[in-house]
């Protein structure tokens, strides 16, 4: 193998695991670290800056940097990285002084269709570059899906109107209960650029037999979500059925145990564990006494004198074609009809975008989805980007958060009269973190505790009360013990080759048999002569130029603890402990300094 | 100094020996050594040995005296016995504890200091005695805990750290334990896993007195230009008769040379390595030609490693004192005392 060039600024970046796999590449261990030093103010501008929302996305997130988590590969369960981000808001001093100020305004107007994650990342990043930016939104506040449908026993509103305030307070006006009715006429008003964010507000019907005559009690999950949000509805039928096996149904069926339903079961096409909803939104449902059964597929609504009286399945089970694809064929068992008053829908979203004609020069592909560019985030009309799950269907807030990023600087690009593919490359800061002979400016001491469970509010009185926020959040003394959890992968291992004696000291100290003396070779012959097996070949090797008996140095990076021992026992400094830092490009510099957010 | 222990995870992909055990259950505490030290290499190496024997650790005693090397002992095997003796003792102390419980493995490890200079006497007695052990001495050429004097090992001619060049001659350990009738000796280099791991294993294996001399460079003090216990200079003059990588089943080497050959590797700097892996007229169960080859190759400078002489069908101690197979510690007085009918019995045969 080539040595490993350390210098571009991807192999590093891919070493800290939960920071790669963050669509915002979040600093997740420097902030984890301010954590464990009680900075919660600095620890919540680090994640204001990436990722906006750290208060809502501490709460919320889809977590894609838990299951990438190094910590998960050692042990049986990630660092949570996400409940301890809620932590840095929770204890954080007032941060208004570190906001960035409003700017003076440099006469370019921006017009933003929808209130959401996405559109208010780009206003986050425009504002404090002095554009006039204009929120446009149906509903009276801003939030878009994050204050419609997450419910507030997940989400308190406290914690909306906090962080959307803070992009509102840098001089964004919000035009609330004001919905966008056409395309061609926001354009007429001559913006100098627009961005859609305008989410994925249609939920997916479920058109059986029935489904008409039924109607009355059969309810599109995310619809009657918002209409719970702002209090349309308080109340449901004792037998509730949950159709779908996403995150919305698992809301849909909590909220119905919070508005008297007694009897709430989740019913899945799929099997349990292919189910859309993240591990643990099905554990906090199974919780609260919902059942959740598999491998039903809905065929009848059944009612009488236009009363739903309960749903028909037919079992099924899965087969697998010779190409591994699943298919879902009739299990043979008769089918079955539960009893219930009410049914809630959710078995998927929809984009929809009926408001833009067909002359405003935006293509759309045969999915009727527009014709994004997935890096800059602009359609076929040069001044309309889109962003969030209007750019690319449904996903999460972090991903909306991510398009926001990128649209914000292309459109920051396009104003200043630049070229809107060639994109800033991040900037990258690496620090050795020796302080004394054996002393690091970060604790490589490694805990073994294992992950801390969040407390809950008592389930009798969580089920009471709608707006009682279930999770309590960690006190600081377990964010503290989590937080010790965190393995530090951006400090990272550093080799020098020139300065190495080859004494074998850090091979016989690595407590993970992380690293090789070897003949060098081909990647797939290296990694069948390492000292302890390769199981993650996407995990990458680290190798060294020739030392001076022939020999190469090979670091797995797989399971590398980052504990520091191989340079502390390294006698000529040949390996050093050096923090890696990766300032992602955003538009203008909108955000505290970096000797402010690097610690 | 390291001050935090070594974390307690390991590599979930680790492989168990036939005790389910992995190599990290047979390590002790962590080095407290400087970093770099050779002898923590020498540790992983009894370590990665006793692995793959599948030693049960509480099988094997560890004895050592005083210096450098032997507070090694207290880095490898943290489930087995120990005996910190005093300096220069610890063949004493291994030959009683070997007296008293012939069933133990006994490791008795020792640097240069402990065994050619103070307890050079004990060294020679234990060795001319068949105790049944495996004796390493960590030999660096150097007092490392009194911050870099020569040892008795130093060769003539070699530099200090501060440029003194030594005028004494140097014991060689491996040709006095020939001399003496150790049924097992060899030479290894720290930096030479491959080589020293098999080693130890046969070692621990033999039955009769074991003796394994490992140059072990000493960063702090000894690892210069002008010292031959450096790292460098025993790379370049390192002359191994023999490779054992059959012994302990591991897999074969991946570079294998030709019998007898020496190979140039020639380096960044233009310095050149003399490697000659094999030896094909080496015999090593010949204790008189083992003693010329040695004299000759280190006339010429070459250090000469690998297996050097082993007898297999070797006796200990306790076959010469023709003692009972019990561990003597387990006999109970009723044995060891069988009464006045036994004693008037001898003294009639006496008489």
């Amino acid at each position: 193998m080539k040595p490993t060039d350390i210098a571009a600024p991807d192999y590093f970046h891919k070493v800290v695991d939960c920071q790669w796999a963050c669509p915002a590449h979040t600093p997740v261990p420097e902030y984890i670290r301010l954590i464990a030093q009680g900075r919660y103010s600095d620890a919540y501008m680090i994640n204001w800056k990436s990722n906006v929302f750290p208060g809502i996305l501490g709460r919320t997130c889809d977590r894609p940097c838990e299951p990438a988590c190094r910590r998960g590969r050692v042990e049986e369960t990630p660092v949570a990285i996400c409940r301890l981000k809620r932590v840095a808001a929770d204890f954080k001093d007032d941060i208004k002084q570190r906001l960035p100020r409003p700017a003076p305004k440099n006469g370019k107007r921006v017009a933003f269709v929808g209130g959401g994650p996405a559109s208010l990342t780009v206003a986050r990043d425009l504002a404090p570059l002095g554009y006039h930016c204009t929120v446009f939104d149906a509903d009276p506040e801003a939030g878009g899906m994050m204050r419609t449908q997450i419910p507030k026993f997940r989400l308190p509103n406290s914690v909306i109107d906090e962080e959307t305030g803070y992009i509102l307070g840098l001089g964004v006006e919000f035009k609330g209960g004001h919905r966008i009715e056409s395309m061609k006429s926001l354009l007429a008003e001559k913006y100098d650029a627009i961005f859609v964010g305008s989410g994925a507000p249609r939920g997916r019907e479920l058109d059986i037999p029935g489904r008409k005559e039924a109607a009355g009690n059969i309810h599109i999950g995310i619809e009657w979500l918002a209409s719970v949000s702002f209090g349309h509805i308080d109340k449901i039928g004792k037998r509730v059925i949950v159709l779908g096996g996403g995150n919305t149904a698992m809301d849909c069926c909590r909220t119905a145990r919070r508005l008297g339903g007694e009897k709430v079961t989740v019913i899945v096409r799929s099997g349990f564990e292919e189910m859309k909803a993240s591990p643990w939104e099905k554990e906090d449902a199974l919780h609260e006494d919902i059942p959740i059964l598999n491998y039903m597929v809905p065929v009848a609504f059944k009612h009488v004198a236009g009363k739903l009286i309960g749903v028909t399945f037919q079992h099924v089970k899965a087969e697998y074609d010779a190409k591994g694809r699943r298919n879902l064929v009739p299990s043979g068992d008769p089918d079955q009809t539960i009893p219930c008053d009410d049914v809630l829908v959710a078995v998927g979203q929809e984009n929809a975008f009926p408001w833009i004609e067909q002359d405003c020069g935006i293509e759309f592909d045969k999915w009727h989805m527009p014709k994004v560019d997935p890096k800059t985030f602009v359609s076929t009309n040069p001044k309309v980007f889109f962003g969030g799950d209007a750019a690319f269907g449904p996903k999460n807030i972090i991903w909306a958060v991510a398009h926001g990023h990128d649209a914000a600087l292309s459109i920051h690009k396009m104003l200043s009269g630049e070229d809107i593919t060639e994109r800033p490359l991040p900037e990258v800061h690496v620090s050795s973190q020796k302080m004394g002979i054996h002393e690091w400016s970060y604790d490589n001491d490694i805990s073994i505790d294992k992950r801390y469970k969040v407390p809950h509010r008592d389930k009798v009185i969580a089920l009471k009360d709608i707006r009682a926020e279930v999770e309590l959040g960690y006190d600081v003394k377990l964010a503290l013990g989590e937080a010790e959890r965190c393995l530090n992968c951006d400090v990272q291992t550093v080799f020098s080759t020139s300065l190495c004696i080859e004494c074998d000291a850090c091979a016989d100290i690595c407590p993970m048999d992380c690293i090789t003396f070897t003949g060098n070779g081909e990647e797939s012959d290296l990694r069948q002569r390492l000292k302890a097996p390769s199981p993650h070949p996407d995990q990458d090797l680290y190798v060294s130029s020739d030392l001076k008996t022939g020999r190469v140095m090979v670091k797995d990076e797989d399971v590398c603890l980052h504990c520091g021992l191989c340079a502390e026992r390294c006698p000529t400094g040949a390996w050093d402990m050096q923090k890696y830092f990766i300032d992602m490009t955003h538009a203008g510099s909108t955000c505290p300094t970096k000797s402010r957010s690097a610690a | 100094m390291t001050y935090i222990a070594k974390p307690k995870f390991h590599h979930p992909g680790l492989k168990k020996n036939e005790l389910g055990y992995t190599h990290r259950d047979y390590e002790g505490k962590i080095s407290t050594l400087c970093a770099g030290c050779g002898h923590d290499s020498i540790t992983a190496s009894i370590i990665e040995a006793c692995y793959e024997l599948s030693i049960e650790p509480h099988r094997v005693a560890k004895i050592s005296g005083i210096g450098c090397s032997s507070k090694t002992p207290d880095y490898f095997l943290g489930n087995s016995h120990g005996f910190n003796s005093v300096h220069g003792r610890m063949p004493s102390v291994l030959t009683g504890a070997n007296l008293a419980n012939r069933d133990l493995i006994y490791l008795g490890v020792s640097g240069d200091g402990d065994s050619a200079s103070i307890g050079f006497g004990q060294f020679a007695h234990s060795i001319r005695r068949g105790v049944n052990m495996t004796y390493i001495v960590e030999n660096n050429g150097v007092y490392g805990l009194t911050k870099g004097q020569f040892s008795a090992t130093a060769d003539r001619g070699s530099k200090s750290k501060k440029g003194v060049t030594n005028t004494d001659n140097a014991i060689d350990l491996v040709a006095i334990a020939l001399q003496l009738g150790a049924t097992f000796v060899a030479r290894s280099f720290s930096g030479d896993k491959t080589q020293l791991v098999p080693l130890i294993a046969a070692a621990i294996r033999h039955k009769g007195a074991s003796f394994i001399d490992v140059i072990s460079p000493c960063i702090a003090f000894n690892n210069h230009a002008g010292s031959t216990k450096s790292f460098d200079y025993v790379r370049e003059h390192n002359d191994a008769v023999n490779r054992l990588d059959v012994l302990v089943g591991r897999d074969p080497i991946a570079v294998d040379y030709a019998p007898g050959t020496v190979q140039m590797v020639e380096q960044h700097d233009g310095s050149k390595i003399a490697l000659r892996k094999i030896d094909a007229d080496y015999d090593p169960h010949d204790r008189l030609g083992a003693q010329t080859f040695l004299a000759r190759h280190a006339a010429k400078g070459q250090i000469v490693t690998g297996l050097l002489y082993v007898d297999p069908d070797a006796e200990d101690l306790h076959e010469h004192l023709n003692t009972v197979e019990t561990p003597l510690n387990t006999l109970e007085a009723d044995t060891l005392c069988p009464g006045s009918a036994v004693l008037d019995k001898i003294n009639a045969s006496l008489r």
